[in-house]
């Protein structure tokens, strides 16, 4: 599956470079050429806007709409709340008392008060960024993933009586879930007097995970974030395991980490190097894998569709259509898939950090 | 490059979204879910081995029922054999005794005959020889109108007359 996953990201990468080449050799002839890498890249990145759709209206101008979400800056001890609508999709300065905020391809600089870039000799931005902690296109898809989670699972607490019943509706769909993340993932790696403990935040790492990579997915307005596929997203979750995994520590895991039993000392030392690395690059994968994996899937989809404004012929259509649709449903099961190896790998890791003394 | 640098904005949000997720789910929804999937299995675990208890009882029952009726049908066979076996007596007894009443009767007709036999005979002699001494006294009378012809005839009857 993986190795798969590997080649399709590959294949994806050679496409989007011929992409670029291709579009470069067009690039002077058209003056509004389609760029699929910054289109991709667009979609890819976090927004200060929630894009629903665009337009070319009848006297020929591009429409967008969008829908405007909360911008929250601090700087200097000054905290700015408003709309991102104020920047008329990047082309207003917004000033707020002394300082002019600026968005410049979706990132928000301090300027002066008309709004100047300043560039270094690699043409990136050297402009100071306040500090953003704005309701962002990904941050409003993970409310409402938080929503949605709430809602199916507080729905379906309340269907369980006080005597017990035969699930269902909503519970006769999550239960088999709730069950595999109980016994075959919390019971099958932590010890079963322990597994209970860590049960409820495996299961919130499962369907928080499945279901913002579920919204993901959604190619219309409320998803399409590429939240799960952002490393903030799994560099969250992969701290909040690494914490867990280390504060439930016993101490034959930190034994074993720092001072292996049964080996001569030269290899101690050396192997309480290579477990120490061990504690940070097993959260590090962690990151990494759910990352790449949902956003390599991102590419793929997204280099499909592009194929068709690329060629710039619809008999080519089908094709996309048909290879994205199998993307989907590859995607529809990496979803899932990922959430599955997050939580175990996660239960994995407190399995091995809680184990008791004896062998 | 972008896709790899973390921004704290999001690193904030996701942490307090997870940690509220996290929170609100436990309390209200996997503590009264897991708690409800337990208490199920324990009820399926539970209401299993009644259900094999009872069956076990029922069997048991069974058992029980066939060996009552087991030896109600020998208590029944048994009954009935002695009912029959007192039959038998009581019809034996009954035939032996009215044997032994008729033997009894025959018995007692046959002395009753010989008896009255007897008596008969004896009447009959009793009476031969009152006859025999009418005629003998008609004989003298007529004979014995002499002394001699008294006295042979009386000789000749004496010897001709056997008492016996």
């Amino acid at each position: 599956m993986r190795h798969f996953k590997h080649v399709l990201v590959l294949i994806a990468i050679l496409f989007s470079t011929q992409i670029i080449c291709a579009a470069d050799s067009h690039g002077e002839e058209a003056t509004e050429e389609f760029d699929p890498m910054e289109m991709i890249m667009h979609h890819i990145a976090d927004s200060h806007e929630w894009h629903i759709i665009s337009y070319t209206n009848g006297d020929g101008e591009k429409v967008h709409i969008t829908m405007p979400l909360p911008v929250i800056l601090f700087h200097d001890g000054q905290l700015n709340v408003f709309m991102s609508s104020a920047f008329d999709h990047g082309h207003k300065v917004v000033n707020k008392g002394d300082l002019n905020y600026f968005m410049y391809h979706g990132k928000i600089y301090l300027t002066d008060a008309k709004g100047t870039i300043h560039y270094n000799d690699e043409h990136e931005v050297t402009n100071a960024k306040p500090l953003n902690f704005s309701i962002t296109r990904n941050v409003s898809s993970m409310l409402l993933s938080v929503l949605v989670l709430l809602w199916l699972f507080i729905a379906m607490a309340r269907k369980y009586g006080d005597k017990p019943s035969t699930p269902k509706g909503i519970q006769s769909v999550l239960e088999p879930l709730i069950l595999f993340v109980r016994d075959d993932i919390a019971y099958a790696q932590i010890e079963k007097d322990k597994a209970d403990k860590f049960l409820p935040f495996l299961l919130t790492l499962f369907f928080f995970i499945w279901i913002n990579n579920l919204l993901g997915l959604v190619p219309i307005f409320p998803g399409g974030s590429n939240l799960t596929g952002n490393i903030s997203f799994t560099f969250v979750l992969a701290i909040i395991t690494f914490l867990v995994t280390n504060f439930y520590g016993t101490k034959s895991y930190w034994g074993h980490i720092f001072w292996m039993p049964g080996v001569p000392v030269p290899i101690r030392l050396l192997l309480s190097v290579i477990e120490f690395i061990g504690l940070f690059t097993k959260p590090f994968a962690l990151m990494i894998r759910l990352m790449a994996n949902i956003t390599a899937g991102h590419i793929i989809i997204l280099s499909l569709f592009s194929l068709i404004f690329v060629m710039k012929s619809l008999a080519i259509a089908p094709v996309s259509i048909l290879m994205a649709l199998m993307m989907f449903m590859l995607e529809l099961l990496v979803a899932v898939l990922q959430a599955y190896i997050f939580t175990l790998l996660s239960a994995l890791f407190i399995g091995m950090a809680v184990h008791s003394e004896e062998h | 490059m972008g896709l790899l640098s973390v921004d704290p904005g999001l690193v904030f949000w996701s942490t307090l979204a997870f940690t509220l997720v996290f929170v609100l789910l436990r309390i209200y929804a996997w503590k009264p879910i897991l708690h409800a999937l337990k208490v199920r299995e324990e009820t399926i675990e539970f209401s299993l081995a009644a259900a094999e208890k009872a069956k076990a009882e029922v069997e048991d029952l069974n058992q029980t029922k066939t060996q009552i009726m087991n030896e109600a049908k020998a208590d029944r066979d048994d009954m009935i054999k002695e009912a029959r076996e007192l039959k038998q007596n009581i019809v034996d007894e009954a035939k032996s005794k009215a044997q032994s009443e008729a033997d009894k009767i025959i018995e007692s007709a046959r002395q009753q005959i010989e008896r009255e036999k007897n008596e008969a005979i004896q009447e009959m002699k009793r009476q031969v020889a009152e006859l025999s001494v009418d005629i003998a006294g008609k004989l003298l009378e007529q004979e014995l109108e002499t002394t001699d012809k008294q006295k042979a005839i009386i000789d000749k009857y004496l010897q001709e007359v056997n008492f016996n």
